[in-house]
């Protein structure tokens, strides 16, 4: 476009001094009115391509690359929500999880490679720095394909806290936030809440232990109380708001060393000591940050009930 | 006599929107972001006179950012000291390159109007100093930039890390003080950085 206008402007150049040379010889007005005409276009070229830049510095500034909405067919779960005891905070204290809907599975490798498609600053290749370490999506030899042996209706892990948010929105939903999270997790196959029985805790780590477990397809397994799945059996998830765990090292003495890190720090500290799992998610959550990508960390999403 | 007046005006009007264009190019290079700088975020955001801004909009100056929330009575009022101390610290000439930032991680509670007048009753409502707020996405979204831990333990009550981050004029972290916040350290990182970028 610039050049375009700038041949152009060499040309009434070249025509405007044929001009002048020609008429030399004839009134003086006659050679001012091109000139002062070809004064005007060159002023008003330079002013049209200063605002034309300009414009084109605010785009840059102010609109943001947009995110194209991808199509969601996840089944969702209605969970009434309740009182329930966080795994931190004072033994009395109860949290109220309001009713929302959570994805009855996480999130598929199948699923990332449509949202990575259509939303291609999200890619391997393109996205930002800032918002991820450099294993995201480790095992894709390319933008758009999927490892090998890599079952499509796996989870996808490798991805950060920015991305599986992103994937959230443009699902039109959330990341599910770390109560409700917990209180989807208190439920085993026949009760909503079976933190009491002994069984409970030491299943749940028996699954964390075995590897590898997030190689395999997702809905494999029996679902909880709710109807949701694979709540343990594959992957850590991502939560809304991993970062609210504010402990610092072995914190179930609920006595804290680093009192200046954290502002009301010893608000918060363990209720159930002996639930192990619940240890080590916690234990996971503190220790991450939202730019990480892990083998066997992806998530799933939620929404609120309208 | 007029022809060779005219031709040479022509020539030196030429080469000047010839220059124009040069410094056009350049421009368009200063524009290009990094890649892990705080500017890619595209979260809107209100500062205390309600405007609406992008991160975006606070390049070209060395930021010292922290989060609060303006009705904390306990380490927010300590934050908020060591940031005048900074400010306080920062010569005249720095100063007007920089911008202390305060956002606010209570969204709800920390309107414009509330900000403001949080600001004024501070005496901190003039430059440098910009106080921010967003929805609680974004907040969180930011809060994850710093590696910031805050949770909301009622409605008036939020456990937060002390965190001052620097970043500098292309919104690149360039350094955290956590905990324990020594200011000198962050004066003089400061002051690193605009001699840096400036």
């Amino acid at each position: 476009m610039p050049t375009q206008k700038f041949t152009l402007q060499i040309k009434l150049l070249l025509q405007n001094s044929l001009l002048v040379v020609e008429k030399y010889k004839c009134r003086r007005f006659v050679i001012i009115v091109p000139i002062c005409f070809l004064l005007f276009f060159i002023e008003s070229c330079i002013k049209e391509e200063n605002t034309e830049h300009k414009s084109e510095k605010t785009q840059f500034l102010n609109v943001p690359d947009s995110l194209y909405l991808i199509k969601a067919n996840v089944k969702m779960v209605y969970i009434k929500g309740g009182n329930y005891k966080p795994f931190f905070g004072s033994n009395t204290a109860t949290v109220n999880v309001k009713p929302f809907l959570i994805d009855e599975r996480p999130v598929t490798n199948k699923e990332f490679l449509e949202f990575v498609k259509i939303n291609p600053q999200w890619r391997k290749s393109k996205i930002k720095k800032i918002f991820t370490d450099n294993t995201y999506l480790r095992d894709w030899p390319s933008d758009l394909e999927l490892p090998k042996n890599a079952k499509p209706d796996a989870p996808i892990c490798f991805v950060s806290w920015y991305a599986a948010n992103t994937f959230a929105k443009c699902a039109g939903k959330r990341l599910v936030t770390l109560d409700e999270w917990e209180f989807v997790a208190m439920a085993d196959a026949d009760t909503f809440n079976a933190r009491n029985k002994p069984s409970y805790s030491n299943k749940i780590v028996d699954l964390y232990l075995q590897k590898e477990r997030q190689y395999n397809s997702v809905k494999q397994t029996a679902p909880n109380y709710w109807g949701v799945y694979n709540m343990f059996d594959l992957i850590w998830e991502w939560t809304d708001d991993f970062n609210s765990v504010l402990t610092t090292g072995d914190s179930r003495t609920g006595k804290y060393d680093d009192k200046n890190l954290f502002c009301a720090g010893s608000a918060t500290s363990a209720t159930d000591v002996m639930n192990y799992a619940a240890f080590m998610r916690f234990g996971m959550r503190s220790s991450i940050k939202a730019n990480y990508t892990i083998s066997n960390l992806g998530f799933r999403c939620a929404k609120d009930t309208l | 006599m007029k022809l060779i007046i005219y031709t040479a005006l022509f020539f030196f009007l030429f080469s000047y929107s010839c220059n124009q264009h040069d410094k056009h190019d350049e421009k368009d290079e200063l524009v290009e972001l990094p890649s892990n700088s705080i500017f890619n975020l595209n979260s809107k955001w209100q500062n205390q006179d309600g405007k609406e801004i992008y991160l975006r909009n606070l390049q070209g100056k060395v930021l010292v950012v922290v989060m609060i929330y303006t009705s904390c009575k306990t380490a927010c009022p300590i934050l908020i000291s060591k940031m005048k101390n900074i400010a306080s610290k920062l010569n005249k000439d720095d100063i007007n390159n920089v911008s202390l930032v305060l956002v606010s991680i209570d969204p709800e509670t920390d309107t414009p109007e509330h900000l403001k007048e949080f600001s004024i009753n501070n005496a901190m409502d003039k430059n440098p100093w910009i106080f921010l707020r967003s929805n609680e996405n974004a907040t969180q979204e930011f809060a994850n930039i710093l590696a910031m831990k805050y949770k909301k333990i009622s409605p008036l009550d939020f456990s937060h890390s002390n965190i001052i981050t620097v970043f500098n004029s292309k919104g690149q972290l360039v350094t955290q003080e956590e905990g324990d916040i020594n200011v000198d350290n962050i004066v003089e990182k400061v002051s690193n950085t605009i001699l840096k970028d400036f």
